[in-house]
Parts: C-alpha cells; structure tokens; sequence
C-alpha cells in the first residue's frame, strides 16, 4: 500500500462518507480501535440503515462540492432491518447508472457492503476509494463561474439570452 | 369518439379533452360538462398536451378523459401507483400518429401567425395561414418522442375511437441521448452547467409532469427545503432537475411534457430518457403498460441478477 494521501500532504479531497449504524459504523470503529492506518479524507456520516439513505443525499453531496461520497451499510440478507440494503441497493445502482448523463463521473459514488467484523476490509475499502477520488481530482462545481468552466472546454463565450 | 362521449356522459361529472386555441395550431384544455360541449372536441396532431395531469386533483369525482398512446400510460402508471381509482375514470382511447412541436415548427418554418388550418396528410404537415400555404415534413416538426413512439395507442380503453396504427420502427438515427453520450463527462457537465444558467426556476416541468403529483408539497418548494435552496443558481437549478428526475426513476412515462413545457427549452428530455434507461435495464419493465405490476423501487429481490454484487 502506497502512503495515504491525506492531511499530511496538504491534498485531502473531501470525501463523504454514509455508513450504516450497524455494520459498516462498527467496521471503521474496529478499524480504529485496531489502529489501522486510514487515509483522512473521508468525513463519516452515520446512518441507522442504508435504506434511510435517500440517493438526493449523494447528489446534494455532489453538487455541493464533495469530491467523493461512500455509502456502506451491511451485507444483503444481513440487515438489521432485514431489507433495507435491498430496497437501497436498487435505489443507489439506479443512481449510479443515470449519473453519467449528469456529467458527474459515476465513479465519484460508490457504494459496498462491510460488516462491523470485516476492520482489514473496511480499510482497503477506504484507502482504494480515496486513490481512486484523488485520481479524478477535485470534481468540477456547478458553482464556478461559466467562464472558467467554458474556458476548461475550450469554448468561447457565448450570448445566454441576456440571463448572467 | 364524440358519440360514445356523448353516451358515456349523463353518468360522468366531466370528460377533458382538446378543443382549438385561439388559433388553428393551438389546442387548449376542453372540460366537457354539457352535451353541447361535446362538438367542440378535436383530436389532431395539435392535441399536444397530456391531460392526465389533470387527475389526481379531480379525485372523487368520475371523469373521462380522452387519451393517446402516451397520456393513457400516465394513466395507468398513476393507477399503478393507487392515486386514482379505476372505478373512477373512463378512458376514451385513440391512435395517435404523432402530434407537433411548435418549437421544431417555428424552427422549420418560421413564425406562424393566425393560422387558419393545420393538415396532416401522410408524412406532411401542412399549415395554412393568411400569408399562404406552408409545409413540412412531418418527422422534422413532430415531437420528438413522437419519432420512435413504441405506443400509439391507447394502452388501456373503456372506448376505442379510430383504427389501431401500429408502432413507428425505431428511428435509424442515433437518439438524441446517443448523440449526447458521444460527448465526455466534463463536457456534459459543462453543457448542464450552461443550461442551468438560463434554468427561470419556473417549475413548468414540474406542473405539466403527469407524474410528479406531491404538488403544494414538492420538496423543491418547501419553506424549510434541506434539498433546495430559493436561490437561483446554476448548481440549485440543477439540484432540482435531478429532484425531479430521481423521483420519476421507474416511474416516467416518457411523454415529454416536462421539455415541451420549458420556456427555455432546455432539454430535460435527456436526463429523462436516461433514467428510464436505466431503470428498463435494470428491472425490465416500462412504465405506465402494467396497472398491476409492483414498483420497482418499492420492492427488491434477494439475488438481484441485474446488479452486480458489492462484496
């Protein structure tokens, strides 16, 4: 495993993370409470399920300026709800799939499934995701100005019917 | 489909349908209530918009409804999802040959000023005004859902008007999201950004959507919105098309009317039709063709083979 990338190199991206209140919260605690070396980008939300997780959540993330967002819950059939990760694994694939029509890389969300058990997954899950944002780099923001982001593209201005 | 309104009316409180405009291109709502209401019903390609929209809020009453391919869907996916009653509506289905885009209209004719009659002959659309006779072909000036329209017909019908058509063959040209998927994701993102910069916030897509029906308490117009903020911005904007689009994931019924209805024709048929894409993949229905068949993103399946598993 390659040095994380964090706040010691002066580049953390910001990652969110939404974790299930009773696998994949418990996996990073164990992970924390075995001292496993973890990269300090991700920033945790916990949730009581992941079928509390509306997939807005990610989107406002994401259009809100997150580089990254994780959302992690228990394995399927192991919910504490018994089928919450089912009804969020179908919201959160549908999410996936039409996000490439939004110009918001897909590859910015993931989603997985860790138990409180699995402290040496939750880890790789957490260093791999975060190599993979600061690949990507920070995400474009709606929020800049269009000039720069047409100035990124490569595109003159153009006339937008008199709107700023 | 005026005599079997007629008969079917004495037991209705209304029937809604299309009569003409203040011109001859433009048709406006017609709440049908008496018999002599009846003979100003039109169909036509200018019967554009979709009056199911209406429905939901005409709840309790029973109400007929004159229906394309397209509109009966929404009808049958507000069924679906119990928002109105069966028992309740009396569908009037017809076979619609496609209906016109007064945007792509204007683009290939120019302005029209109080025309006096539009024809569809075959695969023409011709437009009579003061200032002369116009024509067009009719794949360039018809909706744009209209050109791969798998429905023509009413899915579901208490009376049937007119003969069945069969469906259109796909069109062979890309789709307009093929075309768009040919672009890289910071160019799409680029092009959102632009289009959200002239996004008025009018919510026109949202009230002519016959699928977004929480109304006066859409999460977009809400005092203490945790989604949305009022202001107007390119990145809020865009937060409440993806509201709007999430919230009709395996539920659009691809009638267009949210772009037909955007003062800025911004093209929202795109996030659209991707979403109905995806969610056709994935669980392998159409929404809007079944009353009976379960939601998809209300139930799940243990093993789904659609979705790849995460361990």
């Amino acid at each position: 495993m390659p040095a994380s990338p964090g706040v010691d190199s002066g580049n953390e991206l910001r990652i969110l993370g939404f974790l299930c209140n009773w696998c994949s919260y418990g996996g990073a605690d164990s992970a924390g409470v075995a001292r496993l070396e973890q990269p300090t980008d991700l920033r945790i939300i916990r949730t009581p399920c992941t079928g509390r997780i509306d997939p807005l959540f990610i989107v406002r993330a994401l259009i809100n300026g997150a580089d990254g967002v994780l959302v992690s819950g228990c394995h399927p059939g192991d919910c504490h709800y018994v089928e919450g990760n089912f009804h969020a694994r179908r919201r959160l694939e549908t999410l996936k799939r039409i996000l490439p029509v939004t110009g918001i890389n897909p590859d910015r969300f993931m989603y997985t499934w860790v138990s409180a058990s699995e402290s040496g997954r939750w880890q790789e899950v957490v260093r791999e995701f975060t190599a993979r944002i600061h690949t990507l780099g920070p995400a474009p923001r709606m929020s800049d100005t269009l000039t720069e982001t047409l100035a990124a593209e490569g595109l003159p201005m153009q006339a937008t019917n008199g709107v700023k | 489909m005026k005599q079997s309104i007629r008969e079917a009316l004495p037991g209705l409180d209304l029937v809604l349908g299309w009569e003409q405009g203040w011109d001859a291109l433009h048709a406006t709502p017609l709440f049908i209530r008496k018999a002599e209401d009846v003979d100003r019903l039109i169909l036509g390609p200018t019967c554009v918009q979709s009056l199911a929209v209406q429905l939901p809020s005409l709840k309790g009453k029973k109400v007929g409804i004159v229906v394309k391919g397209c509109d009966s869907r929404a009808v049958v996916q507000l069924l679906r999802e119990r928002l109105l009653d069966r028992a309740e509506i009396i569908l009037f289905g017809f076979g619609c040959d496609g209906v016109v885009s007064l945007k792509r209209l204007t683009k290939v004719l120019g302005d029209l000023d109080s025309v006096t009659s539009v024809k569809k002959t075959d695969d023409r659309l011709v437009v009579e005004s003061p200032d002369g006779r116009r024509e067009a072909a009719f794949d360039d000036v018809c909706a744009p859902k209209c050109l791969d329209c798998a429905w023509p017909n009413a899915v579901e019908s208490d009376h049937f008007a007119g003969p069945r058509l069969e469906p259109r063959p796909p069109a062979e040209s890309k789709t307009a999201l093929e075309r768009f998927e040919e672009k890289s994701l910071d160019e799409r993102f680029a092009f959102w950004k632009r289009e959200m910069e002239r996004c008025i916030r009018c919510y026109a897509c949202r009230n002519a959507c016959p699928m977004c029906v929480c109304r006066d308490k859409c999460l977009a117009v809400s005092r203490n919105s945790k989604f949305v903020s009022q202001e107007a911005n390119p990145s809020e904007s865009f937060m409440f098309q993806l509201i709007h689009v999430m919230h009709l994931a395996g539920r659009c019924v691809s009638c267009g009317e949210c772009e037909r209805a955007c003062p800025m024709d911004i093209p929202l048929g795109l996030l659209r039709a991707q979403s109905t894409a995806v969610t056709e993949e994935l669980f392998h229905e159409q929404a809007g063709t079944d009353p009976e068949a379960p939601l998809p993103l209300l139930t799940f399946k243990t093993d789904e083979e659609t979705i790849e598993e995460r361990d």
